[in-house]
């Protein structure tokens, strides 16, 4: 065995218990790196109680109001369970019913979950006007379709 | 038998400095034209996004630096461990001369990842998996430089840097999967290997073509940087003493 056999045969290993104690490490810290939580986790009572965390979902379409003082009451949802949400400040451009938001703030006694920072999350979809208007029309075009009793397109 | 020694003849510092001297000309060339091409395109053909508007541009720039500062950093983890294994003097040098390059492209992925969050997000900054790997990224480049170069034995800061290199590798796929593996504020990947895009392909072609002209940059920066380091370190042999632009 030559010697460079012998640190190529050290280089590997040593990558391998690398890579092997990296996953152990993450494999333990699991969800603790996520930065919110789900309204499913909520529902669940798996958040902090009395803590400051971060809750992610869409904007439940129809759901947004805006009180006096810029105070903003809307709902977070995953399509499987729904959070309300009062937040009070400016809003970025990107917030729309329907858009993805991290909201950071914690549960008041009341359920209402009181944030102090509202982000927004953009998906990874970019297309232009045009395309978005197209798709769009043939989202509704296929529900009345759908409407009509037909079967989809 | 002849085609296997004659690649393996430009390991040598000697044979190999001539050519990286073609390579980076015709690198430069490339990167010139494609750049040109690419800019044109981000800026007057690819359309306005439908949510984003203009803002959206940015990943022109932002996704071309930050998918070269993830591969910029496995190419010189590949030459400092063949360095490692076979005491070759070249491949350390290829490390050593990659390292600024890929720390430049890290800086300005973040830096126009901020710009754009801002806007976009409502935060310069925020400490979520791909942000915070991404910033560890950066630190790993300027720790093998500092390392590197606080150690006077080029041998012994080559073995050094090279480990810190290997070590830090694990980051990469961290990296490229946190918006997988995690609940993450940054978006998962627009364009994927086994998805497909989910842009529209005139996008996409500008950012191909910007991508390109990174890489071209960086080959052809890389090959001045390691003609340097050559000369540096071999300027007590005979080859370097005869160069016609050493002599003068």
């Amino acid at each position: 065995m030559k010697a460079r056999h012998k640190r190529l045969g050290f280089l590997l290993v040593g990558l391998v218990v690398l890579g092997a104690a990296s996953w152990l490490v993450f494999n333990a810290l699991g969800n603790n790196l996520s930065y919110f939580f789900s309204p499913t986790e909520v529902a669940e009572n798996k958040v902090p109680a009395d803590h400051v965390f971060r809750l992610g979902g869409l904007v439940q379409p129809g759901s947004v109001e805006r009180g006096e003082q810029l105070t903003v009451h809307f709902d977070v949802t995953d399509n499987a369970h729904t959070v309300k949400v009062a937040y009070t400040g400016i809003l970025p451009d990107l917030f729309k019913e329907g858009q993805g938001v991290i909201a950071q703030g914690r549960m008041g006694p009341d359920g209402i979950f009181v944030a102090d920072e509202v982000l927004a999350k953009h998906d990874e979809n970019y297309m232009s006007p045009e395309v978005a208007d197209a798709l769009e029309k043939g989202h509704q075009k296929g529900i009345e379709n759908m409407a009509k009793g037909n079967k989809p397109l | 038998m002849s085609g296997r020694l004659s690649f393996y003849r430009f390991s040598s510092p000697a044979a190999f400095y001539p050519l990286a001297g073609t390579i980076g000309k015709v690198s430069a060339l490339i990167a010139v034209v494609l750049l040109a091409i690419g800019l044109y395109m981000s800026f007057f053909v690819a359309p306005t996004d439908y949510k984003q508007g203009e803002g959206y541009r940015i990943i022109f720039i932002h996704v071309p630096s930050a998918w070269m500062s993830m591969f910029i950093y496995l190419v010189m983890a590949f030459w400092a461990g063949i360095g490692l294994v076979f005491n070759t003097r070249l491949s350390s040098m290829m490390a050593q001369a990659l390292a600024p390059t890929g720390a430049i492209m890290t800086f300005i992925a973040l830096w126009t990842g901020a710009f754009w969050g801002k806007p976009m997000w409502g935060a310069w900054w925020v400490w979520d998996a791909r942000l915070t790997s991404e910033l560890i990224l950066f630190f790993l480049y300027i720790g093998f430089i500092a390392l590197q170069g606080s150690i006077d034995d080029t041998r012994r800061a080559d073995r050094a840097g090279a480990v810190l290199l290997l070590v830090g590798v694990v980051n990469i796929p961290i990296i490229y999967f946190s918006v997988k593996w995690w609940n993450t504020l940054h978006q998962g990947a627009t364009v994927s290997v086994t998805e497909g895009s989910s842009m529209s392909t005139i996008m996409l072609q500008a950012m191909l073509i910007m991508t390109f002209a990174f890489w071209a940059y960086s080959v052809a920066v890389a090959m001045y940087r390691v003609r340097s380091i050559i000369l540096e370190r071999e300027k007590d042999t005979r080859w370097v003493s005869e160069l016609p632009e050493v002599r003068r």
